[in-house]
């Protein structure tokens, strides 16, 4: 790389603390015009938080951030994105009663004669959308479309003002390999007219292709800031988690140690949903870990919510223990032993506002009924054995849920169902869009349960994952199951082949 | 396929599902009752409920942003109050209703300032205002004071000929301007469409940049102005001032809006469909008094039916 004209954004010795978290300590980052600028670390280091005090959510107790040579404190969204700071969020922060077009130019939309000029906000949402190569009504509801194509929008809604600075907080955990192609060919002409590019993002193949620069954060404080041609990964991730990383092969041996031949826990036969899932047979055996594979909306959640009784199956029957089963509810699913840790963290598991120790006993609490309560020191020793059996940070059980960074909340989640002792677990993209850390601490979690002999049923895109962990695993595509391979003596590329299986992958854009 | 929109957004649905139940309760009286089906009945319609329609379309703002008022009501009362006194005491016409638009929207305000600042629930800051407004009525008098001011009454009683010899009344006039100014300003603005996205998710409205703020109280002025206004109908119409006026009026207001498939959640309807929310009432009022026989509390039973059955309807297409 040549040498640099003067950052854009130099943020200075930045600190920032919440209640009984200390999230940012004097953290300072640089980003340059013209360039893409990964920030890496594991869940709760701090780059949620920094992204946010950069764009105006949080105010830091200490420190500057100096834009394009003026020191600026925002104090909302909305003076950043008018400053030229354009932010895409992890959760795709839109509002889905609106329509598309609404989405992406609302705050600044086309008028005439004291009113929205609707035709001319639908042709620029138009051009916008067709600038990233999104070709959808802008006139039709945002809630229509699938989360990926929300995602674009999102993305739309960035771009649509002339911004200096773009922030991308992991954008691809819902995006397809297409999808993330098309990502980066954007991401690349933006770069090349200039915009600075801050983009975070959990998986390093994707860091690595894109970024030319990149900032390591670990606890709140700042670990380097390299070149990205400079650093390999391994070092990488040695920074990020502080930790020697033989914990990734661990788990593959572990898998391949097992031979599950338990009792069998469940049976599907012919178990089905019009316009979900097509029917489909399946067998857990206690102690066994069933991975599920498929692309986006090729039926796996579907398939996981008949299994916990989330929607009503419309034919075929499920035997648990070899006695039928009629699941009229997730009640009646939880009563038989099965638990759902859904893929929406933040709408369907935990209660936000309240604290992991009131989250951690939810469930139980749900399952006892409210004429026993839980004595506190029970509480106390159940929260206190979960927080440190999975490294919940920060490990204090008053902190609110809110708080924590997502990695943690899909282990506060974990563990909420792990307090009822579940004898199936459904664990629907446990690992999405947390960090490799984590995800090695959650796959060896899954793989200590299945010895001790509970069934798992794992969800999730990334394949590597679902081939590493299963005993067994199932493909999925086209809302059909259409294949069942020995977890132990299976590759990825013979799942990819499955998966991809002459017809042309399905595409969420048209 | 996501290009394949149905030929009906659903986000009609509920407003079409009003139209039709108005449409079919309307029938009903024709098919029955001999002179149901005339002009002037659908105009006493309107005539009637002129107040209610005005209350309607200011409760649809702050039921959009995911709020709600139990005020109006009150501040109805309040407004016919200051009406009726301040008349009494000599004020000229003009200053009397620059002062009651006046007070109904600073209450507004300051409902919608406390919601804001101290992040309260609605639901208990209006209650409050509803006591603090009823209270007051109280404090400029406890008797009914009657509105004697000619202008005045020259002005409620002015009608204005139809074709086909139907007459309406300025009230009519007044509410369905305002009708109009309230779907040019939630449908056609910034602010109706931040009004909007803030109901559909506020955290997202405020990631997006848009100032929320200015909304969330801005819905409580705007109800506020229109209680107000409607309370200046409601003088035209009643003639008096009293501290008893309008007692549950907020909940048909609310009612309205509901049935006329504003969804309570925020975010989902139309200023329309408060209106014909109105007329669905108002069938229903004109259809027991023809009926002759039934009491009319049945008015309020139909009302409470027809309430649950929406907000059922509503939430099986909200899970869909």
């Amino acid at each position: 790389m040549t040498e640099s004209p003067p950052p854009v954004v130099e943020m200075r010795g930045i600190s920032l603390a919440f209640p009984g978290v200390k999230a940012l300590q004097d953290v300072d980052f640089r980003l340059f015009p013209g360039e893409v600028h990964a920030l890496m670390g594991e869940n709760g280091a701090g780059k949620s938080t920094l992204i946010k005090t950069l764009t105006g959510v949080h105010r830091p107790d200490g420190g500057q951030v100096v834009l394009g040579g003026d020191e600026v404190a925002f104090t909302s969204p909305g003076e950043a994105q008018h400053a030229g700071i354009s932010t895409v969020y992890q959760e795709v922060n839109l509002c889905a009663n609106l329509t598309v077009a609404e989405n992406i130019l609302l705050g600044r939309e086309p008028r005439r004669f004291g009113g929205i000029d609707f035709p001319a906000m639908r042709k620029r949402a138009k051009e916008v959308l067709a600038r990233i190569g999104v070709h959808i009504d802008p006139a039709s509801s945002l809630g229509e479309h699938p989360i990926a194509v929300q995602q674009l929008v999102a993305i739309a809604r960035a771009i649509a003002i002339d911004c200096r600075v773009l922030v991308l907080d992991e954008p691809t955990s819902s995006l397809d390999a297409g999808e993330v192609a098309e990502l980066f060919r954007i991401m690349r002409v933006l770069r090349d007219e200039g915009v600075a590019i801050l983009f975070v993002s959990h998986f390093l193949d994707q860091v690595y292709e894109i970024s030319d620069r990149m900032t390591v954060l670990r606890n709140g404080a700042l670990v380097g800031e390299h070149l990205t041609a400079d650093v390999d990964r391994r070092t990488l991730i040695a920074q990020m988690i502080g930790r020697d990383l033989g914990a990734l092969e661990a788990i593959e041996d572990a898998a391949e140690k097992r031979h599950p031949d338990g009792p069998v826990l469940v049976h599907a036969s012919g178990l089905g949903r019009r316009g979900a899932i097509d029917p489909f047979d399946l067998e857990i055996r206690a102690g066994e870990v069933v991975g599920l594979a498929g692309l986006l909306g090729s039926g796996r959640t579907e398939l996981a919510r008949l299994l916990f009784g989330a929607d009503r199956a419309d034919s075929g029957r499920l035997l648990v223990d070899g006695a039928p089963l009629r699941l009229r509810g997730p009640r009646s699913a939880i009563a038989a032993g099965i638990a759902f840790s859904s893929e929406d963290r933040k709408g369907e598991g935990l209660v936000a506002d309240l604290s992991i120790r009131d989250n951690l006993v939810l469930a139980m609490q749900a399952a006892r009924g409210w004429t026993r309560p839980l004595p506190r020191r029970t509480k106390d020793q159940l929260v206190e054995k979960y927080l440190k059996a999975l490294d919940i940070r920060p490990a204090n059980p008053d902190a609110l849920v809110r708080t924590l960074s997502g990695g943690n909340q899909q282990k506060v989640l974990l563990a909420r169902w792990l307090v009822t002792e579940p004898r199936l677990l459904i664990l629907d993209e446990p690992t999405r869009g947390i960090d490799i850390g984590a995800k090695a601490q959650i796959q060896q979690l899954v793989t200590t349960l299945a010895a001790e002999g509970t069934a798992v049923l794992f969800i999730s895109a990334e394949l590597e994952e679902v081939v590493r962990i299963s005993d067994r695993i199932v493909v999925l595509r086209d809302r059909r199951k259409i294949a069942e391979l020995d977890g132990s003596t299976t590759g990825v590329d013979e799942v990819v082949e499955l998966i991809a299986g002459g017809a042309a992958p399905e595409k969420v854009v048209s | 396929m996501t290009t394949l929109a149905p030929r009906v957004p659903s986000r009609f649905l509920p407003v079409l599902a009003t139209v039709a139940l108005f449409v079919i309760a309307f029938g009903v009286g024709s098919a029955r009752y001999d002179g149901f089906a005339s002009g002037q009945v659908i105009a006493n319609l309107f005539i009637d409920n002129a107040f209610l329609i005005v209350l309607a379309a200011g409760m649809t703002f702050v039921i959009l942003s995911g709020g709600i008022d139990l005020s109006v009501g009150s501040v109805v009362a309040l407004s016919t109050m200051v009406t009726a006194s301040g008349l009494q005491a000599g004020w000229p016409v003009s200053l009397v209703i620059v002062a009651v638009l006046l007070i109904g929207s600073t209450l507004g305000l300051l409902m919608g300032l406390v919601i804001h600042k101290f992040d309260i629930q609605p639901f208990i800051v209006t209650l409050a205002g509803m006591f603090l407004a009823r209270g007051l009525c109280f404090v400029i008098s406890v008797e009914s004071v009657s509105i004697k001011d000619r202008t005045f009454r020259d002005v409620a009683t002015a009608a204005i000929r139809l074709p086909g010899g139907v007459t309406i009344t300025y009230n009519v006039v007044i509410a369905l301007l305002v009708v109009a100014a309230a779907m040019h300003v939630l449908h056609r603005t910034r602010f109706g469409r931040t009004v909007y996205a803030v109901g559909g998710s506020e955290s997202s409205a405020l990631l997006m940049g848009l100032p929320t703020t200015r909304v969330k109280v801005g819905v409580y002025v705007i109800s506020g102005l229109c209680s107000s206004l409607a309370g200046l109908l409601f003088s035209l119409y009643m003639l008096s001032g009293y501290g008893l006026h309008a007692v549950g009026m907020e909940l048909d207001a609310i009612a309205a809006v509901v049935i006329g498939g504003t969804l309570l959640a925020g975010g989902v309807g139309y200023v329309l469909g408060g209106l014909v929310g109105v007329l669905v009432l108002g069938t229903i009022q004109t259809l027991i008094s023809f009926q002759g026989t039934l009491s009319s509390w049945w008015t309020k039973i139909v009302i409470g039916v027809l309430l649950l059955v929406f907000i059922a309807v509503q939430r099986t297409m909200v899970r869909r």
